[in-house]
């Protein structure tokens, strides 16, 4: 009887070991609370040192790492490719969690640990040909030798971290969600490359825009999204002489008046954020107080923890560079070196385009083109589900011109944009091979501005404008990448498929990029907005660009002299809105105080008080927010509301343009009342509205600016315990400081290239992605304050400064 | 004093075992102590939760202790929704007391039917 019991009890232990050790439960707790294995090994020490003695017999040299009072390692290395290894290692043992997930993300590898609600995303991920992309990026980089090597020796580097994993060493994310890490290769460092491209070149709008054209007549359209936005100040500025034409896209007879496409139902569907942009300038040194030029960079994305970014010195006995980088990638990506400084904001125009496919049947084994039936290529792809079995998704493939094609959307998948009758493939300039990562290797050891353009000339996807300054004096701006030339509206709507008069027509040479280069104004910037002219630009841009920020910069740069670091500081961290600026005559014009009660008049009062600028503390920009937000609702909803889900909604640009040019504009009729609206009747509706949402904010003692806003860092699992929220800090969308609500500036960057380099910067995280090191966050109060480090670019003989907290010897053996 | 020796011995046994093993290397560690020291169930249970429990939420709070319970107050927040490190401590410790607990009663009482 004893035994039976014996025996009974084993089994209860067993069972509760398995519950334990499963994922039954929200976290395998059993694992995750056992001291020797589980979080609390991971609760680092507050006076950890991270002092070490490694030996590697990848290494063919000896690499030292100081780790300073910030945990920035500065590393010097005897042997370049040894630098790329220490990295590799360096990003692992911080930062190896996000590393694996932005690849398995990239990859459409997410329900392998998340389960079966991923799916969604790795089949879009898969079907838009991230994997193929990556993997064609990889054979490019085969072919040049020395970023082989470099990137060989990163991977070599992560790996080595990799395998000297234990159980109790894993990251904490590892231990709740209860999987492990596997090898690095280069092909995932080619996917964390793509998943950037995704982010900043990967948005579109053609299904949106091409129910707009369905539905809207030709000249609401026109009024509705134009061409050209008025008040533009482009990044190469009115009036440059621009290089001469050498292609000659021509646009078929029938682009206006095709009929373009049924069969489109938008409903929600994943896609990069669109205010993915950044601020960039550089000012010359005839408009500093030290006489040398300044370089300033803020990169605006998505903000998460761990940090996107990790910053570093590499310093090898061919170059020397600090800066930002990023964990899954080998160099430095903004930052500078011994000789200029260097930075990027993104170049945002359309480079992804749709094609309607016309199959033979539903095997989709033909394809009709030049009329002729043409055989598909199969990419099968076997998706690995948790806990399910596994998903296989086919996707096929179609030639368009030179370029193989994913259908991405057919009947087994419409991504929420098709009603799953059509086919579509995708045109994507991500796919195209390119070795954009030559450009971060050859800018880490740039010397001046011809280093500059041949390193440049490699960036082509996803397009930045890249900005340069030399401690000779010179500074540039290039808008770069390699962009279709494009006819006038190409690409803006979905394209018939089934020949070749729709297809891009060529690539715009290099020699055509647009480009100043010490020009007499004193300073170079970007903000976003378009590159050039479209008046002069003989290649199409598209419509619409954030354009506010641009115009704001440009101003302060024109009128500042004297300029210090301190001074761009202040310029990067500004809350002044000038698209409020812009529309405030319009509120003024139109808010009547005679049709006001009196807590209306209270908050009127407040807007007219308001001095422009979303400060911590304001209530003016508060009230201009909602007001403007119920503007935009009270003249558009009625329209719309008849449209189909998903339409395009119009630019803010224009609709703010429109009213201040037309004060009968022609959307401000309520077309559901007789009555005929204008545009005073709707300000006041949408202040009457916005009225009660700002009194039920008073009332949550929200009504200060960044409370309304509460800017949050979110760790990319969302779990709040991990996150940082309520920031209290000030900005937003069309302030040069772009601190929104869960995106803003992810890096800050002044360089004053004195003799010897004056730099400061400061990112929303920490170097440790480990939500158990002090090191997790500890940036983040600082950025919200608007305050910098001071970048220090060590050298040999500092090494017993008493800033270095650690040292790690790496030796071969 | 038999007692107190499956205690130390059960402890001793358990984090050397766990240098090395998986975590649950705990319930085997119990159960042997529980065969190769004869007591009755309620004592066996009684000695291994006790060499569990004190194992445990000693060692999550000396790590924790070092960290300034930095991560333990997430963790908690995170587990059970409420910020208190010391009571995260406390089920660490309860948890690892129960399985090594019942390994051990299920050691002893195989022992005692052997003996008899």
């Amino acid at each position: 009887m004893r035994i039976a019991f014996s025996i009974f009890f084993a089994a209860v232990t067993i069972g509760l070991i398995m519950l334990l050790d499963s994922t039954l439960l929200p976290a395998p707790l059993g694992r995750l609370l056992s001291p020797q294995h589980g979080f609390w090994q991971n609760a680092e020490k507050t006076n950890e040192d991270f002092s070490a003695d490694l030996k590697f017999p990848q290494l063919s040299g000896k690499v030292s790492v100081y780790l300073d009072d910030r945990l920035v390692p500065h590393v010097f290395a005897e042997q370049e490719n040894d630098a790329y290894f220490v990295q590799g290692y360096l990003h692992a043992k911080f930062r190896l969690w996000q590393m694996e997930l932005q690849t398995f993300s990239a990859a459409g590898r997410l329900s392998e640990f998340f389960g079966d609600r991923a799916l969604n995303h790795d089949r879009e991920f898969r079907r838009l040909g991230m994997v193929y992309a990556a993997e064609r990026a990889e054979q490019e980089m085969n072919k040049d030798a020395a970023i082989k090597a470099e990137c060989d020796a990163y991977t070599a580097g992560v790996n080595a971290y990799i395998n000297s994993l234990t159980e109790s060493t894993l990251p904490v994310e590892y231990k709740l969600l209860r999987y492990k890490p596997e090898p690095w290769n280069n092909l995932k460092t080619m996917l964390f490359l793509k998943y950037m491209c995704y982010d900043l070149a990967g948005r579109d709008e053609d299904f949106e825009m091409t129910s707009a054209k369905n539905y809207f007549n030709g000249n609401d359209f026109a009024q509705l999204y134009p061409y050209i936005q008025d008040s533009l100040d482009p990044i190469i500025p009115k009036g440059t002489v621009l290089p001469p034409q050498t292609v000659f896209p021509k646009a078929p007879a029938d682009a206006d008046s095709l009929y373009m496409q049924k069969g489109i139902t938008i409903g929600d569907y994943e896609k990069p954020d669109k205010e993915n942009g950044s601020n960039n300038w550089a000012v010359s040194g005839k408009k500093t107080k030290s006489g040398a030029p300044i370089l300033c960079n803020d990169p605006h994305l998505g903000l998460n923890l761990p940090s996107l970014w990790y910053e570093i010195q590499i310093s090898t006995p061919s170059f020397n560079a600090y800066g930002v980088s990023f964990p899954g990638a080998p160099g430095v990506v903004i930052g500078f070196n011994d000789s200029c400084a260097f930075g990027v904001t993104n170049g945002g125009r359309d480079v992804k385009d749709f094609y309607s496919i016309r199959f033979k049947d539903d095997s989709r084994k033909e394809y009709l083109f030049n009329g002729t039936y043409n055989p598909t290529k199969f990419r099968v792809d076997t998706i690995r589900i948790k806990d399910k079995p596994d998903f296989i998704d086919s996707v096929a493939y179609v030639l368009l011109g030179n370029d193989w094609c994913p259908v991405m959307f057919d009947k087994t998948y419409t991504g929420n944009r098709t009603d799953g009758k059509g086919y579509y493939a995708v045109r994507w300039k991500a796919h195209d091979p390119s070795l954009d990562l030559k450009y971060f290797n050859l800018m880490n050891r740039a010397k001046n501005y011809n280093d500059y353009q041949v390193a440049a000339e490699y960036f082509h996807a996803p397009g930045q404008n890249c900005v340069f300054a030399c401690k000779n004096g010179d500074i540039a701006i290039r808008t770069q990448g390699e962009w279709p030339a494009k006819w006038k509206g190409q690409g803006d709507f979905i394209m018939p498929g089934t020949d070749t008069s729709y297809l891009w027509q060529g690539m715009i040479p290099q020699s055509e990029v647009p480009y100043q280069y010490n020009p007499e104004r004193g300073f170079v910037s970007s903000a976003n907005q378009k590159p050039v002219d479209d008046k002069t630009y003989p290649y199409y841009l598209g419509r619409e660009y954030p354009m506010y920020r641009g115009i704001a910069i440009n101003r302060r740069l024109s009128a500042m002299n004297n300029i210090t670091p301190e001074d761009m500081e202040q310029l990067q961290t500004d809350n002044y809105n000038v698209f409020a600026a812009m529309a405030m005559p319009l509120f003024l014009k139109n808010l009547d105080d005679s049709k006001l009660n009196a807590d209306e008049k209270k908050y009127a009062d407040l807007l007219r008080g308001w001095n422009l600028r979303n400060d911590v503390g304001s209530k003016g920009a508060t009230v201009f927010e909602i007001l403007w937000n119920n503007v935009k609702d009270t003249i558009y909803d009625d329209e719309f509301a008849k449209a189909p889900k998903g339409t395009m909604k119009p630019f803010e640009s224009s609709l703010l343009e429109g009213l201040l040019k037309d004060s009968a504009y022609k959307f401000a009729d309520n077309i559901n009342t007789p009555e005929k609206e204008t545009v005073a009747d709707d300000v006041l509706a949408a202040f009457k509205r916005s009225a009660q949402q700002l009194k039920q904010l008073e009332l949550a003692g929200k009504l200060d600016w960044e409370k309304y806003k509460a800017t949050h860092i979110d760790h990319l699992t969302k779990l709040e315990a991990f996150s940082r929220r309520n920031l209290p800090i000030g900005g937003g969308t069309n302030n040069i400081n772009a601190a929104k609500e869960n995106h803003g500036p992810s890096w800050r960057m002044v360089v004053s290239l004195t003799e010897k380099t004056e730099a400061y910067g400061v990112y929303p995280g920490g170097q440790s992605g480990n939500p158990g090191s002090k090191y997790y966050d500890n940036f983040v109060d600082q950025w919200v304050a608007g305050k910098y480090n001071l970048l220090w670019m060590m050298t040999k003989d500092e090494t017993k400064d008493k800033r270095v907290k650690a040292v790690m010897q790496f030796t071969k053996g | 004093m038999k007692f107190l020796v499956s205690i130390l011995l059960i402890a001793f046994l358990s984090f050397t075992a766990c240098l090395y093993l998986d975590w649950w290397s705990i319930a085997i560690a119990a159960f042997i102590v529980a065969v190769a020291i004869p007591q009755r169930a309620g004592k066996s249970f009684l000695a291994a939760f006790i060499a569990l429990f004190l194992l445990w939420s000693i060692l999550s709070f000396w790590l924790s202790s070092n960290n300034d319970h930095l991560l333990a107050h997430k963790m908690s927040m995170l587990i059970l929704k409420l910020d208190n490190p010391y009571l995260l401590m406390l089920i660490t410790g309860l948890l690892g007391g129960l399985i090594a607990g019942l390994a051990a009663v299920s050691g002893s009482l195989l022992r005692r039917s052997k003996s008899k």
